[in-house]
């Protein structure tokens, strides 16, 4: 108070001062009347996350490190922009955005409910088989055979033990 | 193609309304559910999109109730036939707008219904009629529970079931339950009340969700928040919550009638009036009187068994609906007039109000 801020948008007496929070950085911006209402700051019914993140001014875009998904090619930009994800794997690649957006968002920050055990056990079953796949041919290009027919021998009580599931296609 | 539905003389929404339940009308809950190994619909190709949407129609097909329910894909559906299945909350207004490759799974009463390829690529929703929580969560888990034997589900140890949007993480479990509560509306607490809920994380809106207004005084009102809590909490917090907006309709309802009974009747007395003898009647006009009717089967000033009925006209009255009965192409104007003949023949065997009995239920 008392200082004389300029609006970091257009130079005109800044009147609207926010802090705020983003990825654990500490941000200031001031912002004139004029400004804050085109931002959306000052519309009562709240302004849209996605929006307010997607705003240069607030978050520094320079400084962010660009990601992007390798199987469905999302980017933050596009993050940014939507505020949606664009497939499973998108959640690995673009988790330290995505955590502190959650902190304001529900009440934790952690998965607490129901588990799909059936379709997670399904799946490592299916990454274990791949493995030992993938174990099994490196064995036989490597000429160990005692290791191969070791490999050989799991992927078949894998497959035994495993012969109820019936293994979507990925 | 949807007349099964439409004709379907057991319909939960329109024909299963329970006995003495004031208040709530009905009970929704949905789980946002997403395969791994295909990105999420907005991203995904058409021809993924069309992957999808086969591979989920054919495991739903055999999956408990849905055995005997029915497919509907969205782009075979005129826009009329879309409008009456949202204003039968089967599906909701972005799948109508979805692109190719999106579907609907209908079970024969229509308790359960999927969404392939709305936002997410699963959207799993249970309604039943009156305030029934703890139940249809029990329902919803069952179904869910036997649709993983067969699918790939995305899941993460820290952020739960995986969906396109942040705010269903978690659990990616709404759940909604539609209120009736004309004392707050007519005694002007509803806002009041909407904003102290709000701040528990509830969410209170019009009867088709986001953006719609309350019209004959029924809201929605849901949780907020789906991650870091388990279902069962998010279930109990928010019934607690409804528990008490139920407590503060009650009293408003008893206060109204203190403060001013003989305006309060008079309101119901017109509204029986009207919708028995008027010949033009607006969808928003017979939503607000039927609100009022169903308000005298709360005040048992009309039969109990009455009260289903008037459920019943609350979807019936829609635009959609009257539209489709009355063969597509009808003029606005046509319609109320439609829409008034309907209610008239329907509502002729009511039997008077008996203003005698202004007795609210506890």
């Amino acid at each position: 108070m008392g200082e004389n801020l300029k609006c970091s948008n257009c130079d005109s007496p800044a009147t609207v001062h926010l802090t705020q929070i983003i990825n654990n950085k500490i941000i200031k911006v001031d912002l004139c009347e004029a400004c804050a209402q085109a931002k959306g700051v000052t519309n009562s019914e709240g302004f849209s996350l996605a929006d307010l993140l997607g705003q240069s001014t607030f978050t520094r875009e320079s400084e962010e490190q660009v990601l992007e998904c390798s199987d469905c090619g999302l980017k933050t930009s596009d993050f940014r922009h939507t505020g949606r994800l664009g497939c499973s794997s998108c959640f690995a690649v673009f988790a330290p955005l995505l955590r502190p957006v959650l902190v304001d968002m529900h009440v934790g920050t952690c998965h607490k409910g129901k588990t799909p055990e059936l379709a997670l056990s399904r799946q490592s079953a299916f990454a274990h088989l791949e493995k030992l796949e993938h174990s099994l041919a490196k064995a036989i290009f490597d000429e160990a055979y005692e290791d191969a027919a070791k490999y050989r021998d799991q992927i078949k009580s894998l497959k035994e033990c495993s012969e109820t599931f019936e293994y979507s296609q990925p | 193609m949807i007349e099964s539905l439409l004709n379907c003389e057991n319909a939960e929404l329109t024909h299963k309304t329970q006995k003495g339940t004031p208040v709530v009308l009905s009970t929704r809950l949905r789980l946002a559910r997403n395969l791994v190994g295909t990105p999420f619909p907005e991203r995904a190709s058409m021809a993924q999109r069309s992957d999808i949407l086969s591979k989920c129609a054919t495991h739903l097909s055999g999956l408990g109730k849905m055995t005997k329910g029915i497919f509907f894909e969205i782009s075979n559906l005129s826009d009329l036939e879309k409008q009456v299945l949202v204003e039968r909350h089967l599906i909701s207004r972005e799948l109508c707008e979805s692109k190719q490759g999106s579907g609907v799974y209908i079970d024969k009463d229509q308790t359960c219904s999927v969404m392939i390829n709305e936002e997410d690529h699963l959207r799993i929703q249970f309604l039943k009629s009156g305030f029934q929580l703890k139940n249809v969560w029990k329902q919803i888990d069952r179904f869910d529970s036997k649709l993983e034997t067969d699918l790939d589900i995305a899941f993460d140890s820290e952020f739960g079931y995986l969906t396109a949007c942040p705010t269903n993480l978690g659990t990616g479990l709404r759940a909604s339950v539609m209120m009736h509560l004309p004392g707050l509306v007519l005694s002007g607490q509803m806002e009041r009340v909407a904003r102290a809920v709000s701040q528990l994380g509830i969410t209170v809106r019009g009867l088709f969700g986001e953006g719609s207004d309350a019209t004959g005084h029924v809201f929605q009102i849901s949780n907020q928040q789906t991650l870091g809590e388990k279902e069962e909490a998010i279930i109990e917090r928010l019934g607690n919550v409804l528990k008490t907006v139920i407590d503060h309709e009650v009293n408003a309802r008893f206060k109204c009638l203190e403060d001013s009974g003989s305006k309060l009747l008079d309101h119901i007395g017109r509204a029986y009036g009207l919708l028995r003898n008027a010949h033009v009647v607006t969808s928003t006009e017979a939503m607000h009187h039927l609100s009022l009717l169903r308000l005298a089967v709360d005040f048992e000033m009309l039969p109990e068994t009455k009260r289903a009925d008037i459920d019943r006209f609350f979807i019936e009255c829609q635009p959609g609906h009257v539209q489709y009965s009355a063969n597509e192409g009808i003029e606005p104007d046509a319609r109320d007039v439609y829409r008034a003949t309907k209610l008239r023949k329907e509502l002729a065997s009511l039997p008077s109000l008996d203003f005698d009995k202004v007795t609210v239920l506890p």
